[in-house]
């Protein structure tokens, strides 16, 4: 099916308005130079993700779990209109990702793995230009901005301290409050928590449960935490080679893989280890 | 309407939150800049110091004239570089930093966001290459220029920067392609666009060809119109010629420097090499 006849077929699907998060066949092919063949060796076609399809409803926390090179930063890079997809469809309230990406942006926000500020830059300095890009002025975040950083445990002394002298924790709290400064209806988590100390993790899940309970939010969290996922999530997503292979309550999945943990539900439905890693995901990671 | 309204705001408090992203580095980065400052003033030394070379080689010319059109010359140099940076950068820093997804996923449009980059841009630039030009022409040279018209050829410089920023678009486009030589190629752009547009010497000395290409380049009629107000004490009246180019260029690159900057967002986005991977 050529990218026409793909974008024609999902037009011809309705689309849940209603529904925070709809992602129908969703497909993304990455090439790259094979240099296993040598400099003229051609091109590599790696799938990162496979045809995936899922919904999340307004106000619900999804986790999706996979390992490195799964796919689940692709789908997060999808869903905030950063990557171009192949083939199917992706809409964050009811917008497309292509053609309607300037509205999916004014709903979204995300947090990734690594807490990407200007590190010559204060926290305040690099939350208030941020918001800027989002249309606040500076009497809106003038108050905002020592409030959002007070609630997310950033010590008072420190707002005008370069970002380079805070540990890693103390910048993914501030990455937490950046991605909430402009109040998303969707919040992307792509590893929030990934090398952090166990201290500034808990206190960044703490901070996740309480945007759940406080925030109008839905959240889409990707990560390789077992217990981060079934804490934190309402429902469970096994991302495995690209391949959405379950998604439902976790407790759920564990009854339909019979196992008594996710970890043992993430092996009987990818069949393999979780911590697994081949050769393949290595060179899987790169892409995906 | 209101809605209209509502989202032109928006886009320029967005241009207007490039500017103060800028103003911070700059503050945070100051002595560096300094630096970098001192290291374009001695650059610029040496090339004006070439007129005195010449004459005390038995040349003869007009000693005065010759290092004030070799200054001015370095000066658009300086300048152009400045513009090229700031807007290679826009790719570049941020790709290097990791902020450049965070910023390409905020709902500011491309046009706003690269003409905030633009903006301050020229602010920092017109503001170096006053003291570059001050401290070159009176604190090393005590240079006379009895004729010399300084707001004509300020406004001749700041209409030329409209038609930089549109080429420092397309080049800045360069990093999403290439993120580690990318940024170079903009010094061989800027380069090219000096070199045939008579950054030291008059444009007729050239090849045919390359008198061609100087027709198309605002750099030419920046460097004439700001050696005519200098040197000759032309009016803005006086310079039409130089002025009606350059905004018809103006009015060109903008547009296709946003296009090309759109194609090489497509192109990183089809791609995955917005972020680097791997």
């Amino acid at each position: 099916m050529t990218g026409v006849q793909d974008a024609e077929v999902m037009e011809a699907v309705p689309r849940r308005l209603d529904a925070a998060v709809e992602v129908l066949e969703l497909r993304k092919d990455f090439v790259r130079r094979d240099t296993k063949r040598g400099r003229r060796g051609g091109k590599r076609r790696r799938v990162a993700l496979d045809g995936v399809t899922f919904t999340i409803e307004r106000g619900e926390t999804v986790a999706i779990l996979g390992q490195n090179g799964s796919g689940k930063s692709t789908l997060v890079r999808l869903l905030s209109t950063l990557l171009l997809p192949d083939g199917g469809r992706a809409l964050v309230l009811g917008h497309d990702v292509v053609t309607e990406a300037r509205a999916v942006r004014r709903v979204v926000n995300r947090v990734s793995v690594e807490a990407s500020f200007f590190k010559k830059m204060s926290a305040a300095e690099n939350l208030s230009y941020a918001a800027r890009y989002y249309g606040m002025t500076a009497g809106q975040t003038r108050e905002k901005i020592p409030e959002l950083l007070e609630r997310v445990g950033f010590p008072k002394d420190r707002r005008d301290e370069p970002m380079e002298n805070l540990s890693r924790g103390m910048q993914q709290k501030v990455a937490l409050a950046r991605a909430l400064l402009t109040s998303p209806v969707v919040l992307l988590l792509d590893e929030p928590t990934t090398g952090l100390d166990p201290r500034s993790k808990l206190e960044v899940q703490d901070f996740i449960r309480e945007i759940r309970t406080s925030h109008d939010s839905t959240i889409l969290l990707c990560t390789h935490d077992l217990a981060e996922a079934e804490t934190l999530a309402e429902r469970v997503g096994i991302l495995d080679r690209g391949r959405l292979l379950a998604l439902e309550p976790a407790a759920d999945l564990k009854r339909r893989y019979e196992a008594q943990t996710l970890e043992e539900a993430f092996f009987a439905a990818s069949g393999r280890a979780f911590e697994a890693e081949v050769d393949e995901d290595d060179d899987r990671e790169v892409f995906a | 309407m209101r809605t209209l309204l509502g989202t032109m705001r928006a886009e320029l408090v967005g241009a207007g939150g490039v500017v103060e992203r800028n103003v911070y580095l700059t503050k945070r980065y100051i002595w560096w800049d300094v630096a970098w400052f001192l290291w374009t003033v001695a650059n610029t030394l040496t090339i004006v110091f070439i007129a005195k070379g010449i004459e005390a080689t038995g040349g003869q010319l007009d000693v005065n004239a010759t290092m004030t059109t070799l200054l001015i010359g370095a000066v658009v140099w300086a300048y152009l570089g400045i513009l090229f940076e700031f807007l290679m950068e826009t790719v570049a820093w941020e790709r290097w930093e990791g902020t450049i997804e965070y910023t390409f996923m905020a709902p500011l449009s491309r046009a706003m966001h690269l003409a905030g980059q633009g903006v301050f841009a020229i602010m920092y630039g017109l503001l170096r290459a006053i003291f570059l030009f001050a401290a070159c022409a009176f604190l090393f040279f005590d240079l006379e220029m009895p004729n010399a018209n300084f707001f004509p050829a300020f406004v001749v410089l700041l209409v030329a920067s409209v038609s930089f920023i549109g080429i420092g678009m397309m080049m800045s486009v360069l990093p999403l392609i290439s993120p580690e030589k990318g940024t170079q190629l903009g010094f061989v752009a800027q380069g090219t666009l000096l070199v045939v547009s008579g950054v030291y010497y008059p444009v007729e000395v050239l090849p045919q060809w390359m008198q061609w290409i100087a027709t198309v380049s605002p750099a030419t009629y920046a460097l004439d119109g700001i050696r005519e107000a200098i040197l000759e004490g032309q009016g803005l009246t006086a310079m039409w010629d130089e002025i009606w180019p350059l905004v018809i260029i103006g009015v060109v690159s903008i547009p296709l420097g946003l296009w090309v900057f759109a194609r090489g967002e497509q192109y990183a986005k089809k791609h995955g090499k917005l972020k680097r991977s791997g």
